[in-house]
C-alpha cells in the first residue's frame, strides 16, 4: 500500500524523523554542556549526566534513523560451504609435500635444528627465577624468639598490668612491627577457665594467650574476638577458633588451629615470648610436612 | 574527496571487492545477539578510560604520608598506589568520573560476557561448526576475570587487599609448585613490596591478549556467518537478516553510543568502590563484611562452605582450600571448555548447525544449565553469608548449615524441575 502512494509513507516516517531530530539536538546541547561543566570544574554528577546525555542522543538518534527511516527488507542468502573442496585439499597436500621433500633430504640438519631450538627455550624460561627467591625458608620463618618483648603496632612494650581479662590487642616482636608474618593476637582470659593441652600448661601465665593472627585457612587477619564464648572469628570466611583450648577449630572452613606463641611475664611485668609459634603461621601449602 | 581517498587505498591494497562483500554482508537480527556487542563496546570503553587513568596511577608500595585534599585521611600512612588513587578521585579533574566509569565498564563487561555465554549455551550455538569460537570465548571470559581482579586490587585499599590475601592463599594451595607460583605472581609473602607493581603490569599487558582473541573471535564469526533464530526461510543452507550497510551498521554504532551513555550515567551518578572509605591496606587489619566483586564471589562462597579439611599425607599437606579454590574453578571451566564435545559424544549429533534451538528443544542441556546457575547462585549467597545472616537477624552457623545442604540439593531439584518442565512444553508444542 505504501509503495504506490507517497502520503502515507511520509506520515509513517514523521514520528521516527521527529524522534531522531530531537535526539541529535539534545545530544548537541548536552555535548556543549559537558564542555562547560568540564572547563568550569563541576562535579562528577554534572560531567556524567551531560556526557551520558550527549552519547545517548547520538545512539538513540541512530537507532531511530535505522529503525524508522531506512527501508529494511529481509535478505535471504546462501550460506555456502565452510569446508574446502576435495581438489583444494589435494592441491594443498601437493604443495606441502614438495616442501617436505626438500627439508627431508637433510635429516641431520633437521635434528640439530630441533635440539638447538629446544635448548634455546630453556634460557628464556629460566629467567622466571629472577622473579623471586625460593619461597620455602620465608614461609617457615617467623621472627619470634625466646625472650623477645611483645610490642604494640606503635612499638610500645605490653605490660601485664595494662590488660584486664577480656582485652585483646595486636602485637609484634619488639623492633619488628613490619614483620607481617609474625603478627600476633594477644588476649587475656580467666586463667581458671583454660583448657590447654598439658604440654602447653606453662604457655599462658596470668591467662594471657597469644596466637598467630593470620588465619590458617586463607590468610586473613583473625580479627574478631567474641569475649562471651572465648572464640576468635575470622571475618573473611567465618572460621571459629576456641582460644581456651589453644585455638582449635570449632567451626568454619579452617583446617588446623592457629599456632600459639608461648608467653612469659618478666619480673618487670612486661610480656615476652617464650619461643617461636607452635606451628607455621598462615595458610597451608603442599610442600609442608 | 572520499572517492579519491578510496581509490588511493585501492590502488595500493585492492580492497574494493572485499569492501563490497563487507557492505552487503547479511547479519541476522535478534535482541540477544547484542550481548556480545555490549561486551565488545565495554572493552573499548575500558581501554579508553584506562588510557586516561594510567598516567595518574602510581603502582608503588612505597610508604607515603597523605597530604591531599581528602581531609579524613590527612596525615595517614599509606602506599603510593593508594595515594595516587585518592588523587585520581579527588584532585584530578574528571578523575573520579573516569575511574567510576572504568569500574562500571568492567562490571558490565563481565556481565555481558556471562549473559552472552548463557545465550550461546541455552540455544546450542556452540555446536558444530562453532566449537572453536566457544573455546576462544571461554578464554576471553577467563582473561577478563583475571584482568578485572588485577585492576580491582591495584588501588591497594583494605578491601581489595583482603581479596589479594585470599588469592595468594589459593595460589599457594596449588600442588607442589603453589609456593613458587604464589611468590612469582605476588613477589613474596603477601603483602610484598612488589605485589601491586606486578599486578598492575599484568593489568596493562593482558588486554593485548584480550584484544588479539577478540579479533580472532570476530574473524571466525565473520567467516562462519552468524546463527539464525528458527523461522521461515532459515535453514542450514540459508541465512536471513539485514545487510551490514546501512541498517545493521547504523544500529550497531548506535548501540555503542547507548552503551557508552549507560556507563557514563553509572560512572557519573552511582558511586562505586569508594576506596577512601575502606582506608589504606594494612597487613594486620581487615574489615568485616568483605565481599569481592560479583564475578568472583561464587569462588569466595565455595571457600566459605567447604568443610574443614587439611590432609597430611606422605610428608605433604593438602590444604582444604585446594578443593574449593583450585579444583572447583578448574572443573567448572573444564566442563565448559569440553561441553560441545561432551554433548556431541552423548547425543551422537555431529551435524552442522546454523539454526539455533529454543532451550525447550533440549531438555537435558537446559536442565544442566539451570542446575549450574542454581549452584552458582547458592555460592554467591554463601559469599555474603555474614552480611545475609546479619540482615536476616540469624546466625552465620545456621545459615552456613542451610547453604551446605542447599548447594547440593538446590541444583538437583532445579535441574529435575527444569527437565520435566521442558519435556512437558516440548510435548505440548509437538
Amino acid at each position: 500500500m505504501s509503495r504506490d502512494s507517497g502520503m502515507p509513507k511520509r506520515d509513517s516516517r514523521r514520528g521516527p524523523l521527529l524522534r531522531a531530530v530531537s535526539a541529535f539536538v539534545i545530544s548537541i546541547a548536552a555535548a556543549g554542556a559537558f564542555l562547560v561543566f568540564y572547563w568550569s570544574d563541576r562535579g562528577t554528577a554534572w560531567l556524567g549526566g551531560s556526557l551520558a546525555l550527549a552519547f545517548a542522543g547520538v545512539g538513540a538518534g541512530m537507532v531511530f534513523w535505522a529503525h524508522g527511516m531506512m527501508p529494511d527488507e529481509e535478505i535471504s542468502e546462501d550460506r555456502g560451504d565452510l569446508a574446502s573442496s576435495e581438489e583444494e585439499i589435494e592441491s594443498f597436500r601437493e604443495s606441502l609435500a614438495v616442501g617436505e621433500n626438500k627439508i627431508a633430504r637433510r635429516r641431520l640438519l633437521g635434528w640439530l635444528l630441533g635440539i638447538a631450538a629446544g635448548l634455546l627455550v630453556l634460557g628464556p624460561v629460566s629467567l622466571i627465577r629472577s622473579l623471586g627467591k625460593s619461597p620455602l625458608p620465608v614461609l617457615f620463618q617467623t621472627v619470634w624468639q625466646n625472650g623477645m618483648m611483645l610490642v604494640t603496632p606503635d612499638g610500645k612494650p605490653v605490660s601485664a598490668a595494662d590488660m584486664p581479662v577480656g582485652a585483646v590487642m595486636t602485637v609484634f616482636p619488639a623492633g619488628q612491627v613490619n614483620a607481617t608474618a609474625s603478627q600476633t593476637l594477644l588476649l587475656r582470659v580467666d586463667q581458671a577457665a583454660l583448657k590447654l593441652p598439658p604440654e602447653r600448661s606453662g604457655w599462658a601465665p596470668g591467662g594471657f594467650l597469644a596466637f598467630s593472627k593470620i588465619c590458617t585457612h586463607a590468610g586473613c587477619p583473625v580479627a574478631q574476638f567474641e569475649k562471651s564464648i572465648n572464640v576468635l572469628l575470622c571475618p573473611c570466611h567465618q572460621s571459629a577458633f576456641d582460644v581456651l583450648r589453644g585455638a582449635v577449630v570449632v567451626g568454619g572452613p579452617a583446617g588446623r588451629p592457629l599456632p600459639q606463641l608461648p608467653l612469659r611475664i618478666g619480673r618487670d611485668g612486661i610480656l615476652r615470648a617464650g619461643g617461636d609459634f607452635s606451628g607455621t603461621p598462615g595458610p597451608e601449602f603442599w610442600n609442608k610436612a | 574527496m572520499i572517492s579519491r581517498l578510496a581509490r588511493w587505498f585501492d590502488e595500493r591494497l585492492g580492497a574494493a571487492s572485499f569492501a563490497r562483500r563487507a557492505l552487503d554482508k547479511v547479519f541476522p537480527d535478534h535482541w540477544s545477539f547484542m550481548l556480545g556487542e555490549i561486551a565488545l563496546f565495554s572493552f573499548i570503553i575500558l581501554v579508553g578510560t584506562g588510557l586516561f587513568l594510567a598516567p595518574f596511577f602510581n603502582a608503588s608500595e612505597t610508604r607515603v604520608v597523605y597530604e591531599g585534599s581528602y581531609q579524613a585521611l590527612k596525615g595517614v600512612d599509606m602506599s603510593a598506589a593508594y595515594r595516587s588513587t585518592l588523587q585520581i578521585s579527588f584532585d584530578v579533574r574528571a578523575g573520579l568520573f573516569v575511574r567510576q566509569m572504568h569500574h562500571w565498564a568492567a562490571l558490565i563487561f563481565m556481565g555481558a560476557i556471562t549473559i552472552h555465554l548463557l545465550r550461546i549455551f541455552f540455544t546450542g550455538a556452540f555446536r558444530r561448526p562453532r566449537e572453536i569460537n566457544w573455546i576462544i570465548g571461554l578464554t576471553l571470559l577467563a582473561l577478563a576475570m583475571f584482568n578485572d581482579f588485577t585492576g580491582y586490587s591495584a588501588p591497594d585499599d583494605l578491601l581489595s587487599g583482603t581479596g589479594l590475601r585470599i588469592a595468594y592463599s589459593v595460589l599457594l594451595s596449588v600442588p607442589f609448585i603453589g609456593d613458587w607460583l604464589a611468590f612469582i605472581m605476588f613477589g613474596g609473602n603477601v603483602p610484598a613490596q612488589v605485589t601491586i607493581s606486578r599486578l598492575y603490569g599484568m593489568h596493562v599487558v593482558v588486554p593485548f591478549f584480550i584484544l588479539a582473541l577478540l579479533g580472532l573471535h570476530l574473524m571466525i564469526l565473520w567467516r562462519q556467518k552468524h546463527t539464525n533464530c528458527p523461522g521461515p526461510g532459515r535453514s542450514n543452507q540459508r541465512i536471513v537478516g539485514s545487510r551490514m550497510w546501512p541498517v545493521y551498521s547504523t544500529k550497531f554504532t548506535g548501540l555503542f553510543f547507548l552503551v557508552f551513555a549507560a556507563i557514563a550515567t553509572l560512572g557519573g551518578l552511582v558511586e562505586i568502590n569508594p576506596i577512601w572509605l575502606f582506608g589504606p591496606f594494612n597487613a594486620d587489619a581487615v574489615s568485616s563484611g568483605s565481599q569481592p566483586d560479583w564475578y568472583i564471589i561464587w569462588l569466595e562462597g565455595a571457600l566459605r562452605l567447604f568443610p574443614s579439611a587439611d590432609i597430611r599425607i606422605a610428608g605433604h599437606t593438602i590444604p582444604g582450600l585446594f578443593f574449593p579454590g583450585v579444583i572447583l574453578p578448574l572443573v567448572m571451566f573444564g566442563l565448559l571448555y569440553f561441553w560441545p564435545f561432551i554433548e556431541a559424544r552423548v547425543t551422537g549429533d555431529r551435524e552442522l548447525h546454523h539454526v539455533l534451538q529454543p532451550p525447550v528443544a533440549s531438555p537435558v542441556r537446559t536442565a544442566i544449565g539451570a542446575a549450574a546457575i542454581t549452584f552458582l547462585l547458592v555460592l554467591i549467597v554463601a559469599g555474603s553469608q555474614d552480611v545475609v545472616a546479619v540482615a536476616a537477624g540469624g546466625s552465620v552457623v545456621t545459615l552456613r548449615a542451610a547453604l551446605r545442604i542447599l548447594v547440593a540439593a538446590g541444583p538437583a531439584a532445579v535441574g529435575i524441575i527444569t527437565y520435566l518442565w521442558c519435556r512437558s512444553l516440548k510435548e505440548r508444542t509437538s
